[in-house]
């Protein structure tokens, strides 16, 4: 089986590509780039996809998505995930920890892992929990969690408050070589609160989280991170003052790494207005200032990974009490033109977003993905940077529709999705 | 405003003073009389015939003046839709010959919500209404007028608007084509 | 003008002309509280459900008052005796009145904008009675009331607002509707119950009451929630009350003609030393009268408007 997309404008920050040309892939692999196609394409059983106009880049790696199963099928499962994942043009995705019973063990690892073999279309990468029940308390098996298949662990939306227990949980995974990935909050400032503590939640007469919540946090796990050598991943960063503390680390040579999400950077708290449920998620949406923060720290690098965070919920569990809503928002579909936006906005080159939905997020966990480099495995995505799509969260193939972008006008539209070697998405059966 | 005049100044000066003394013949006298107005041109219709009637008996009976909009009977299928005013009857409706004065009658609706705001202020001993204009022919209601300036028989289309000097500066009442 | 709209969720929504018109249609109102026979047949066959999902036995008696005055069918549905305790959703509870019949529904809830989701999914007319922190329109709407009665005028009137601004929906409304109407408004309290970036909604912050009390037309003390203590928010009743009580000594500072007010119950010896209570008490049972005014009026007003659409 070969396929030759040609004629596509082809980059792949692995190997500093960008160039017009052809891809073709063979067996599952990418075997090269040939120039001349005439014979190849005459071949029985080529498929030739052109490209001719369209971006070609290593397919997506998302270091942050919630696929539910098992526990919670009603909000997604581990294939309309992948199929969500797909549809966004996410080859690989790594799951977070906080399911039913929770991925704080090796045979949760396996389930997570089989199901995905048998029923995901994309990679899938787990997370393990830093401990026990996510409860903050006890540290996991990571060793195990990470034996069977697991790339980094986290108490992911249950921050560890012990700073004893985050300590040994950084010394402790050095053993196998993997991030801890921190969700960044002092439960305690957060207190309960439902969005972002500013203007809009003084009017609105919502509890508030301050930025402090977050920071704080960011704040003490660089320490931790310094003291133990660890490598720390800051996981959906949304105020300027984490920004600042992650800039100023790096700079200090600390291990960190830092991720922002779609909506964090496109979104700010005004979008809550009218109890807007699907604009609650946490991280809250912050203020125009924090924003302009993440945006920046995104272009010089301070940011390196874009990751969607994507948390679906059932329609049921938002359509209730702003206070009762559960967080997150569903964010593989919509992913890539709310990133686009910053190319046109002029904050990144277009190789430098492929960079931070690519490379940069394989290299933290360290996978062989995101890379079109002849033998690795045939993970492309071919995406038109121009097509305008209007957003429509019933035609999301994610079981969660909850997206406060529903209706808006975005310019970019992935057209082919392939997952080793094979056709998982092609936008012809799919406009959303 | 262009249209048939049917009345001018003169003619509703008349017609005042007649009211006015049909009033005291058939209640015999202005001793327990009292004046309700209904919003808006009712209202000043009432202090002239009060004042004709002290004129002529040297009693003034008390004015009141009546807002009908919370009793109105079409109030979820208005399009012009009315403020809410005060009602002010600063006088015991019980026991009193109550004259109702409205603009004109027509459809009698406006009447029947009056009649029934009346009400719920005390019993009085009788109700009777006074118009300048009867517009004969489509009454949806039992109900007549006891007082009559003028009789007319109009088109469903044609309007017919009283003027009164309090608020749009002359007398006079006009029928235009709608 | 003519009202359009078909809810009334708060002031924070609502134009200076709106406001006046619902205080100019409660006069009328007041009007028809004053009679013999208190009834008008305004809302006759309209179906009224007052959904209280807190206890408040002023705010329900006073729109239920309010109902009858207008000749609406008036259905109470408490969550007590409902099946909210076995686990409906809001939603559900509120789509099975909207079902039996209810065209308005008034609704008091602990949760901020739960009004807004009912008027976003229902075809009902919504009266929020007060949502969580956030607004307490028709609480305003007699204080305005109230202050315009007894001054003539809103604009330009010095008005204090004093307590925990943080967590109170009756300030944000009235602050809301004082500075719409063109009164200058002040807040004071701790810093620990004044919100964040306040003040962008055109007050300015004191916490200091002798301060801010010199030379204002109104006073409004806010009742204090004795959780708040345990939350961290102030140390101890006595310190809130030396520090933010109101006493006759800190009263002398405001206007001579200064009205006092207070949205009830009263905390005695705590906001409102007992001797300012008692005086501040008769102005309390004047307002019950033009609350039940205004919420006629805002019936009125809402079922007219919802019923031409």
């Amino acid at each position: 089986m070969k396929i030759i997309i040609k004629g596509g404008r082809i980059i792949d920050p692995s190997q500093e590509m960008d160039t017009v040309g052809n891809v073709l892939i063979e067996n599952g692999v990418i075997k090269g780039f040939p120039s001349d196609i005439r014979g190849l394409e005459k071949e029985p059983g080529v498929r030739v996809i052109d490209a001719t106009g369209k971006v070609v880049s290593p397919g997506f790696v998302d270091l942050h998505v919630h696929l539910r199963e098992p526990g919670f099928e009603h909000k997604e499962t581990i294939r309309t995930g992948c199929e969500a994942a797909a549809a966004g043009g996410f080859t690989s995705v790594v799951c977070m920890p906080n399911t039913n019973p929770v991925n704080d063990n090796a045979s949760v690892t396996e389930y997570i892992l089989l199901k995905a073999r048998t029923q995901g279309m994309v990679n899938v990468f787990p997370v393990g929990a830093i401990t026990k029940g996510q409860r903050g308390e006890i540290l996991a098996e990571i060793g195990e969690m990470w034996e069977a298949g697991c790339v980094a662990v986290s108490d992911d939306g249950r921050p560890v408050m012990n700073s004893r227990v985050m300590r040994h949980a950084m010394e402790y995974v050095k053993a196998f070589g993997i991030p801890v990935i921190s969700h960044a909050e002092d439960i305690n400032l957060s207190a309960n609160g439902v969005m972002n503590e500013g203007f809009y939640s003084t009017v609105l007469g919502l509890r508030g989280i301050p930025n402090a919540s977050e920071e704080v946090m960011v704040a003490r796990d660089i320490t931790l991170a310094e003291l133990t050598g660890a490598h720390l991943h800051i996981a959906h960063v949304s105020t300027r003052g984490s920004v600042r503390l992650i800039r100023d680390a790096k700079e200090r040579g600390i291990r960190v790494t830092a991720e922002a999400t779609p909506h964090h950077f496109t979104l700010t708290d005004k979008a809550v207005l009218d109890y807007d449920t699907n604009a609650k998620v946490n991280p809250p949406l912050r203020s125009e200032e924090d924003v302009e923060a993440i945006k920046e720290g995104l272009r010089d690098g301070t940011i390196d990974v874009i990751a969607t965070d994507h948390a679906p919920h059932s329609e049921d569990e938002k359509k209730v009490e702003f206070d009762l809503a559960p967080f997150g928002i569903s964010g593989l579909e919509t992913a890539l033109p709310l990133s686009l936006k910053l190319v046109k906005d002029g904050v990144l080159t277009l190789p430098e977003l492929i960079k931070k939905l690519t490379l940069n997020p394989a290299r933290i966990i360290g996978i062989q993905k995101g890379t079109l480099r002849v033998g690795s495995a045939a993970d492309v995505v071919v995406f038109d940077t121009d097509r305008v799509v209007k957003v429509d969260r019933y035609r999301f193939r994610s079981k969660g529709k909850n997206t406060p972008f529903h209706g808006w006008e975005l310019s970019g539209c992935v057209i082919y999705t392939i997952v080793g070697g094979k056709i998982v998405y092609s936008h012809n059966v799919c406009c959303f | 405003m262009s249209g048939k005049v049917i009345m001018d100044s003169e003619a509703i000066a008349r017609t005042i003073a007649r009211i006015a003394s049909e009033i005291l013949e058939r209640n015999k006298g202005a001793g327990d009389l009292g004046i309700i107005g209904i919003r808006t041109r009712g209202v000043y219709l009432a202090r002239r015939i009060a004042d004709k009637i002290e004129e002529l008996e040297g009693i003034k009976p008390p004015i009141g003046i009546l807002d009908i909009t919370l009793y109105r009977d079409d109030f979820r299928r208005r399009s012009d839709w009315p403020k809410v005013q005060k009602t002010e009857i600063p006088f015991q409706v019980e026991d009193r010959n109550i004259i109702l004065v409205d603009d004109v009658v027509y459809t009698g609706r406006t009447t029947r919500a009056a009649i029934e705001a009346i009400m719920d202020y005390g019993r009085p001993s009788s109700i009777q209404l006074a118009v300048l204009v009867d517009r004969g022919g489509y009454r949806e209601l039992p109900i007549q007028p006891d007082y009559v300036g003028i009789r007319i028989m109009t088109l469903r289309t044609q309007k017919v608007n009283v003027l009164l000097k309090e608020i749009d500066g002359k007398d006079e009442v006009i029928i235009t084509e709608g | 003008m003519r009202f359009q709209r078909k809810h009334i969720l708060g002031l924070g929504e609502l134009s200076a002309e709106e406001i006046k018109l619902i205080l100019d249609t409660a006069e009328s109102m007041k009007e028809v509280s004053e009679r013999d026979v208190k009834k008008v047949p305004a809302l006759k066959g309209v179906t009224v459900v007052n959904l209280f999902f807190e206890p408040s036995t002023r705010t329900r008696s006073s729109f239920e008052i309010a109902e009858k005055r207008l000749s609406a069918d008036v259905l109470n549905f408490t969550p007590a005796q409902s099946s909210v305790v076995k686990g409906e959703t809001l939603l559900d509870t509120a789509r099975n009145l909207e079902a039996m019949g209810a065209s308005v529904i008034v609704i008091r809830h602990s949760m901020s904008g739960a009004p807004w989701l009912l008027a976003r999914e229902l075809s009902a007319s919504i009266i929020n009675a007060g949502d969580g922190s956030h607004e307490h329109p028709s609480q305003a709407l007699l204080d305005l009331f109230t202050v315009r009665e007894i001054k003539k005028e809103i604009r330009g009137l010095k008005v204090l607002i004093v307590g925990d601004i943080a967590h109170s929906r009756v300030a944000r409304s009235n602050i809301w509707g004082f500075v719409k109407l063109g009164a200058e408004v002040r807040l004071v309290g701790p810093p620990t119950m004044i919100p964040r970036d306040i003040e962008k909604l055109d007050v300015s912050v004191f916490y200091n009451l002798e301060e801010a009390i010199r030379d204002v037309d109104v006073v409004m003390m806010l009742r204090i929630q004795k959780e708040r203590q345990e939350s961290g928010l102030f140390p101890s009743l006595r310190e809130y009350s030396k520090f933010y009580g109101l006493t006759r000594d800190k009263l002398k500072l405001a206007k001579d003609d200064v009205i006092v007010m207070h949205p009830g119950p009263i905390n005695r010896g705590i906001e409102l030393s007992s001797e300012v209570a008692d005086d501040v008490h008769s102005v309390i049972l004047d307002q019950v009268a033009n609350g039940i005014a205004v919420r006629m009026a805002m019936l009125y007003l809402v079922a007219s408007a919802g019923g031409t659409e």
